[in-house]
This record gives C-alpha cells, structure tokens and sequence, in this order.
C-alpha cells in the first residue's frame, strides 16, 4: 500500500478563506440558536467583523508568494490584491444588505416560502423583519470568491464558483417586494448558471484529457501542468482548444460577457437591490480574477490562439453593452447593461498581456467597484410606497426634490461614462493604455466607439434628473440610515479619490501583478 | 515676481471662489453675485500682472511650473505659457467679470439657485484656465473634458428655449471628440515612451503612418470643439439656447480651446502629419467660411446667428493656422483674441435685446434705435466689429490672415476674402431689420424696450468698445507677444515664410 502524504497547508497564507467559511458557519448556528430579535444584529456584527479580521490579514500576508495545499492554492499578488478588494467591496455591500431603516425590515423577504402576491405576502412587505439568513449566505459566497481567485487548479476553481454561485441564486430569489420577479430571476440565474457550470466542468476533463502524455509529468488540472502541456503535449490542440472554449464560457458567464450575458438585466432587476450590488461589484472581481489567473497563467503560451476570439467577445461584449443601454427605461436594467459593457472593458484589460496590463484591470476592477456599488446605494434610496421607483421616468426631477443625491448620483454617471477626475477615467486609462502598448489598438478603438455610445444613456439620466420638471409621480428620496449612508459614502469618495489620485492604488496594483506559477 | 506661480494659482482660484458662492445661502443672490464678481476682478488683477512679467522677448514658454501626480503614467500637473495661451488666459480673465456683470438677472428667471449659477461660472473659469495653461498633454485632456460639465448645466438649467436638447447636444459632440482625442493620447503616451510632458512629447519622432492617426485623433477633437464644417451643427442649437453671457463664453473663449490645441498639440507634435492633412484643413475652413456665412445670412433668431458668423469667423482662424505662415498665424491668434472680444460683445448685446423683448427673433425686433437708441449704436458697433470695419480690432487679425494666405495660397485666400463681403451682408442686414427701419408697433408696449442701457451695462460694454478699438488701432503689444510663440510653431513645423517674390522699389527701378 502507498503511503498518502497529505500536503503541507500554510494556514495563515490561506486564513481568510477559513475565516469567511468559519463565520458562515457559525452563522448558520446563529441562526438555530440566538433569539429571532436579536439575530439580525449578531449576524451583521459577526459578518462584517469576518470581513474585517480577513482583510487583516490579507494586509498581514501580503508580502507572501506561495502555492500552497498541494497545488489547490496561489496565494500570490493578485490573490491577495484580489481578495482584500472582494473583502472591501463585501463590506459595503453587507452594509446595504443590513439596512433597516430605509425599508422597514430591510431588503429582504420576511418568508421566503409565503405565496408570491399573495394576502400573505402583502402583510409581510408591510414591514415583518426581512430574513437573516441572508449573511450566512453572504458569507459562503465571499468565502468562495476568495477561493476562485485564489485557485490553483481547475478543480478548486469549479468547487469554489460552486460554493460562491449557489448562496447568490438563493439571494436573488429573497427580494421583499415584486417576489415575482425576484424568483423569476433567481430561477433564470440559476438554470443558466448550471448549464455554464456544466460548460466549465466539460472543459476541466477536456484539459485533463489534454494534459496526460507528457513524458515524465503525470496528467493533471493544475495550472504548471496545464502550461507545460500548452507546449508540450502530444494530444491534439483540438483538446486544447475546446478545453479552453469550454472554460471560457464558465467563467465569461459570470463575467456576464456577451453572448452569455443575457441572464444579466433580469437578474440584475429582480434581485434585492443591495444583492445586485453584491454582484456586479464583488462577482466581477472573483470572475476577472479567475479570467486572469487561467489565460495568463495556465494558457499564457496559447495566447496567439484565444486572444482573437477573446478580442471578438469583447468588442461583442461592449457594443451589446453600450448599444442595448441606450434603450433601457429601467436603472436597474441600465446599469446591468452598464455592467456589460464594462466586462468588455475589463476583457481588453485581460488581453495586454504585461505586468501593466495586469495592474490595470485589477485597479478598475476596484474603481467599477465602488462606483457600482455607490450607484445601487442610490437606488435602494429612491422609493415611493411601493418600494423603489427603478423606472427611468420617474426619476425626473429629482435633481429638485433631493438635490444632494441626485448630485452624488449625477458625479457616479460621470465616472461610468469617463469624465476625467472620476475612477472612470482613469481605469479605462489604466487598461487602454496597456492594451494599445500590447499591440491591441483595434480594442481599444473599439472601446473608445462604445463608450461614446454609452455616454447616451447616462447623460439621459442626468438630463432627466436636472433638467427635467418634477412630476406628480416623482418619488422621495429616502433619507437613507447609517449603514446605506456609510457605503454610498464610501462609493463615492473612492471613486472621487481613485480619479484624482490614483498613484497609490496603482502602486500597490503595479507591485501585485505577477503571478506565482 | 517672475517665480510666482501664476499658472496654478489661476487656475486654482476661481474654483475656490466657486466653492465659496456655491456655499453661500440661496436666499441671498445678491451677495453670491458680488462675491462672484469681485474674485473674478481678483483673478484678472492677477492675469493683468502676469501679463506685465511675461517677458516678450523670453523663453518660448514661461511661469513653468511641474508638480508630481501620477508618477505611474508620467503624469504630472505641468503649467506653462507661450505668447498664444497668455493671450488666451487674459481674454478669459477680461470676459469673466463682465459676463458675470451682464448675466446680474439672468439666472432670476430660471426659477433655479442663482449663486448656483455663478459658481457655474467660475468652475468654468477655472477649466478654461487650466485648458490654456496646462503644458502636460494629460492634464491638458483632463481640463478638456471636465470643461464640458459646468457648461452643460449653465446651458441645460439656465439656457432657453430647446435647452435640454441644445446641453445634450453640446455635451455628446464634444464627449465624442475628446474620446478620440483620448485614444490618441493613449497612443502619443505609447509611441512617446510614457510621459505626458508636452516637450518631451515635441522631440519623439513618431512613424508617418502613426503620426497621422494621431494627428486625426486630435485634430477631430479640436475641429469638433473649434466648431470647423462640417462638426459645427452643435454650435447653433448650444448657442442659440445658452444664456448670453454662457454664450459669450462658450463662442468667446470655450471654442478657442479648438483653435488652440491645433496651433499647441497637432502641429508641433506632428509636423509632417499636419502638412500632409492641410490641404484638407484649409478646404474645411473655406468651406466654413462661405457656408456659414451663408447660413447666417438666413437665420431669423439673433442668438443663432451670431453663432453661425463665429462658424464663419473659425473657418478664418482655420485658414490663417494651416496656411503656415508666421502672417497668418499670428493673424490667425489674434484673430482668436479679437473674436473672443468682438463676438463676445455681440452676444452679450443681444442678450440684452432680448432680455428686454423677450423674444429673440429678428421679427420682433424693428427700429428698435428709435427706442433705445444707446444700445442699437452699441449693438451697431458690434456688428461693425464683428464684420471686420477698418479701425477695430479684428479687420487687422482677418487682414493678417488673408495676406499671410495670399503668399503662399491664392485662391484660398480669394475665396476667403468672399467671406468678408458676406459679413458685411448678414450684419448690416441684421443690425437693419432690428434697429432701424420702421418702428414696430408691438416694440413699444413691452416695458423693457423703453429702458436704455443702464449703469451695469455701460460698465459691461464699455471695456470691450476701449479693447476693440484700441487693438484696431495698436495691436503692438499683442503681436509683440503672439509673434515669437507663432515664430517658434512655424519653426516646429520647418516652415520658413516666402521671401516676398513682388519686387522691391529697386528692382521695379531697373
């Protein structure tokens, strides 16, 4: 019998993982064992101080540069550039998932199991405190998010979007008002991404299959075996080559990267506001992680091979994006189609191949982060009696009626459509840059056209909040508690700061962008 | 003095002021306004010394003065100026306080904040500054850009009939060039070796076909912004619907940004490029000059057609930069200065019209001089100004141009002296159809036609009358300052000017 060596684990290399996963836990426990009137608080409390002691020690360790748990695990610049930003982004988000004071009882559905639109369902919108199973969920989901970026193998990376994707369909199917949608959407989300998952597994045992022949190198899904196979396999490179297909629409399905996009607006609408923050800001930043990590890394040497057709879904990608926004009437659908364009923004990134280019699309990872989290903050804010007033035209003046959020509104839209002293402007400059010094000059004109596309439909929106007269039907703005008030600061201010001075974070960004292999 | 840092505190000052109005209470417009008016006094007091130390003779560019800010991208917020950008920041500097003194009850009307609106202004201000004074290509896009905010807003909130339209319009067009400009700014980063410095920049050798992308990049920015034909059909609705004195800004000054930045980044940073395209330039500027006029000549709405004639008057300052003579060019700045004044003056005199008729087509109007006779000679001068007359100030920067033409281009300069007869047509007529002639009856039972010029706006008019006069008469210490800078762009370009070819006394004596 052979002996089984367990592989050595550096723990502390891996801790937030293991912390995210452990609070998860617990908060399952929480859930069974602390009285309903308090568990919201302790749930908020423990996930945020997760959040908290993660992101420390991602600073701690951030000077490491290893593969550790056998070869499951990189913990290396990226990773952890990558993770303290999921972890950042997190907290703003459960900020907004654990207000209660701008909709009584929060977000959130009070019984998920109570028929949709029934008498039911209507006293429980009337203000029954929403679910707190809510951060548990929250909780497995950046757990597995700091593992997807993390992967070091194909298999760890299917595990991890497993454990990151399955709480996000629950989440989305939670919403308090218009159940409808919501578990229209989840449902949409979760049948689309099992078909992708699908798609990214057939890929996994396609590169297997890829890999085995190499002499003196068992067959295996680890990216040093899957880059030495690139040049030295004798398989065929159709193997190869569908292997790639295959996983490129796993992981562009999260990215929410046209053609496998169009789950994004529904969801995107249906879901609770703070969850749909949650994932166009946190699940973008794991899914480009992994994007990253897999093409350069474990495909680097085939990059004659994808980059074309990588180059084709994101010009694809942003002109879908920035095209169908134009004729979008409902924020919620905008700014999903906005989220679009912006994964073919950040798949140029993906392309410039140098250490610049690497940088870049980490930074506007961060940038398009916080912009896109301050930007669902103001929509949770702007509701009549019957939740949030997402439909464009109802957003007329209110520019009049609540001028201070209609500004910090108005300076977001600005950064999406690029104005200098915004993040925006200087994360498109971030990965254009690169991406024209990498001989890519057909993206980013590309990128410049959409963007002047996608100048329209923002401008609309600040055309309809200031220059529009206010309605009979103009909603309030919901003078938000200190939770939504908190991470709509933090959105703003960071996307203020990111484009007025970005050096530090480009700094940091410069000093990460090298991968271990 | 010469190490005070004009440039940046310039540019820093009247945003400052803004922040200052802006904060002030809504309930108290009248005290936004003075605090308004006196920092833009503050800042032309301080334009007016840097003018003084500027040195004529000097280095090319001067009060340089470079501060890190991105050291990642080779950013840094680099001030600099030639003799062209000093001319430019003292226009701005003389406009501001009167178009604040002329918009006094503008913003009253518009039922939204007033010290709003003069915070407006002086954001605007400090953007138009920092556009002219940036020596870092970076920073310079950035000024580009984020100029395009305030005046959105002045126009869409303040502006007039179609105004959301007309802000949308504006905004799009622009954003649309300065997104080309960007591609090419990435790509001038690239081929540059990562600095954004814009000397730096002007001794990179860039391949032929490179360079003319790049040029194309800029020069699409600036053609949109100038407004050159065929970019121009944002200028007439943004015009038209802009309140006046954020008209005279925006025609006065905002346009030159075009003009400038072709004379500053497209022709130093890519000589070649610009000699291979300028057979298109100066076709596009003849063809604005002759169409426009065209067109002006059919506008029935006062504030549209002033736009159209400054459509006209950049196919002028097109011409005059692209036919590469140290004549034209200078011509060709000067112009900018003279426009910006003359132009300026028309727009705030016909805002004042209006103001009073309430309505700005030209129908309404009629032998309006019988009732307020100050005002029609003013707006009389305007006119006369803007069509060039011998003895004000722009006749000499359009003769400059025709003759610094004519050396190298006659028939460029044949056509375009039509334009000039065409001006005397869309203003003569248009000064006849509302000022003189037949009293029109409506006229006298609108309250306002019965008040002339008051104090304010004699003190509004009275300076821009002295300038464009003076400079009619003695433009030296403008030229002495724009000469050198124009000298140094023609040298960057390797273009030395014809020797006159007409014989000399002698030679006709032999």
């Amino acid at each position: 019998m052979t002996e089984l060596n367990l592989p050595s684990i550096n723990y502390s290399a891996i801790s937030p993982i293991l912390i995210m996963l452990g609070t998860a836990l617990l908060g399952v426990l929480v859930e069974a064992l602390v009285p309903r009137r308090w568990r919201h608080v302790v749930q908020l409390t423990l996930a945020l101080l997760a959040v908290l002691a993660a992101l420390t020690m991602v600073v701690l360790n951030s000077d490491e540069r290893i593969i550790t748990a056998g070869q499951a695990l990189a913990i290396d610049g990226p990773t952890l550039f990558l993770q303290g930003a999921i972890l950042v982004l997190a907290a703003m988000a459960l900020l907004l998932i654990g207000d209660r004071s701008v909709e009584r009882g929060g977000a959130f559905v009070a019984q998920a199991a109570v028929t949709a639109e029934s008498a039911d369902d209507r006293r429980q919108a009337e203000g029954r405190n929403g679910l707190t199973e809510v951060y548990p969920l929250t909780t497995f989901a950046i757990g597995g998010m700091l593992i997807f970026v993390a992967a070091n193998d194909l298999l760890t990376m299917f595990i991890a979007l497993e454990v990151f994707s399955l709480p996000l369909y629950l989440l989305c199917a939670l919403a308090r008002r218009r159940r409808l949608l919501s578990q229209e959407a989840a449902m949409k989300y979760f049948l689309l991404g099992a078909y992708a998952s699908a798609f990214f597994l057939f890929g996994v045992a396609l590169i297997y299959g890829f890999t085995s022949g190499i002499p003196g190198r068992p067959a295996g899904v680890d990216f040093a075996t899957i880059h030495a196979a690139v040049s030295e396999s004798p398989a065929s490179p159709v193997l190869l080559f569908a292997g790639m297909a295959l996983l490129a629409i796993g992981l562009l399905f999260k990215a929410a990267a046209a053609p496998f996009h169009v789950w994004t607006p529904d969801v995107y609408q249906g879901a609770p506001t703070p969850v749909t923050g949650f994932m166009a800001a946190c699940t973008k930043v794991a899914a480009f992680g992994a994007l990253l990590r897999v093409f350069q890394v474990a495909f680097a040497d085939a990059s004659w091979d994808f980059t074309p057709v990588l180059g084709a879904v994101a010009v694809l990608t942003m002109l879908v994006g920035a095209v169908l926004a134009v004729t979008q009437t409902d924020i919620k659908r905008l700014l999903a189609y906005s989220s679009i364009a912006n994964a073919g923004y950040l798949l140029v990134g993906v392309l410039a191949p140098s250490r610049d280019g690497l940088a870049g699309t980490m930074f506007y990872l961060v940038a398009y982060g916080f912009s896109v989290l301050a930007a669902f903050a103001v929509v949770t804010l702007v509701r009549d009696e019957d939740g949030e007033a997402t439909h464009l035209s109802r957003w007329a003046g209110l520019g009049r009626r609540s001028p201070f959020f209609a500004a910090l509104f108005t300076f977001i839209l600005l950064a999406f459509a690029g104005i200098p002293l915004t993040s925006g402007f200087t994360s498109k400059f971030a990965i254009f840059g690169p991406a024209l010094e990498g001989g890519q000059a057909w993206l980013v004109i590309a990128g410049v056209l959409t963007s002047m596309v996608l100048a329209f439909p923002y401008l609309r929106v600040v055309v309809m909040m200031w220059l529009s007269e206010p309605g009979e039907s103009t909603p309030t703005v919901t003078v938000p508690g200190g939770l939504t008030s908190a991470a709509l600061m933090i959105g703003v201010l960071a996307t203020l700061v990111l484009g007025v001075a970005p050096a530090p974070l480009l700094d940091l960004a410069a000093g990460a962008a090298q991968f271990v292999r | 003095m010469s190490n005070f840092p004009f440039l940046s505190v310039l540019t820093v000052a009247p945003l400052v002021g803004a922040l200052v109005v802006a904060f002030l209470p809504r309930h108290r417009p009248e005290l936004a306004k003075q605090v308004a008016f006196a920092w833009s006094l503050l800042v032309l007091v301080l334009s007016v010394v840097m003018w003084v130390s500027f040195k004529a003779g000097g280095d090319r560019f001067q009060f340089r003065e470079s501060y890190s800010w991105i050291p990642n991208w080779g950013v840094s917020f680099t001030f600099a100026a030639d003799g062209i950008a000093l001319v430019m920041l003292m226009l701005i500097a003389v406009l501001v306080p009167l178009v604040i003194l002329a918009s006094w009850h503008d913003a009253e009307s518009s039922k939204r904040s007033v010290p709003v609106y003069f915070a407006l202004l002086l954001v605007l201000e400090c953007t138009m500054i920092g556009v002219f004074a940036a020596a870092d290509v970076f920073l310079f896009y950035v000024f580009f850009e984020v100029m395009l905010v305030p005046m959105y807003f002045l126009i869409g909130s303040y502006g007039g009939h179609q105004r959301q339209y007309a802000a949308v319009k504006f905004f799009l067009y622009s954003l649309v060039g300065g997104l080309f400009m960007l591609a090419a700014v990435i790509g001038l980063w690239v081929v540059g070796g990562k600095t954004f410095d814009w000397q730096a920049l002007s001794q990179v050798d860039i391949s032929t076909g490179t360079e003319r992308w790049l040029f194309l990049g800029f020069f699409l920015a600036f053609a949109i912004k100038a407004p050159f034909f065929p970019f121009h059909t944002w200028l007439p609705d943004a015009g038209g619907a802009a309140p006046a004195g954020a008209a005279a800004l925006l025609v006065g000054v905002l346009d030159k940004v075009g003009t400038f930045g072709i004379l500053r980044y497209c022709l130093p940073l890519f000589p070649e490029a610009s000699k291979w395209f300028a057979p298109w330039a100066l076709a596009l500027g003849v063809i604005g000059i002759v169409y426009a006029a065209l067109l002006a000549v059919g506008q029935n709405d006062l504030k549209r057609l002033v736009s159209y004639t400054s459509i006209a008057h950049f196919g002028f300052i097109g011409v005059g930069i692209f036919a590469f003579t140290t004549q034209a060019g200078t011509g060709a700045v000067l112009y900018m200065l003279n426009h910006g004044l003359a132009t300026g003056l028309l727009f705030l005199v016909v805002g004042m019209l209006i103001s009073r008729r309430g309505s700005a087509l030209i129908s309404d109007f009629g032998g309006a001089g019988k009732l307020v006779p100050v005002l029609a000679g003013v707006l009389f001068f305007a006119g006369l100004a803007s069509l060039a007359l011998p003895g004000t100030a722009p006749f000499i920067s359009e003769f400059l141009v025709l003759i610094g033409t004519f050396t190298v281009n006659k028939p460029v300069a044949v056509i375009a002296t039509l334009g000039i007869i065409l001006a005397a047509a869309y203003v003569l007529w248009m000064v006849q159809r509302t000022t003189q002639g037949t009293l029109n009856p409506a006229l006298t039972e609108v309250d306002g036609m019965r008040r002339d010029l008051n104090l304010r706006e004699k003190v509004v008019v009275a300076p821009l009358i002295a300038l464009i006069v003076l400079l009619g008469f003695f433009p030296k210490p403008v030229t002495d300052v724009i000469n050198p800078a124009v000298q140094a762009t023609m040298d960057d370009i390797g273009r030395t000017d014809p020797a006159p070819s007409v014989g000399t006394v002698q030679e006709a004596a032999k």
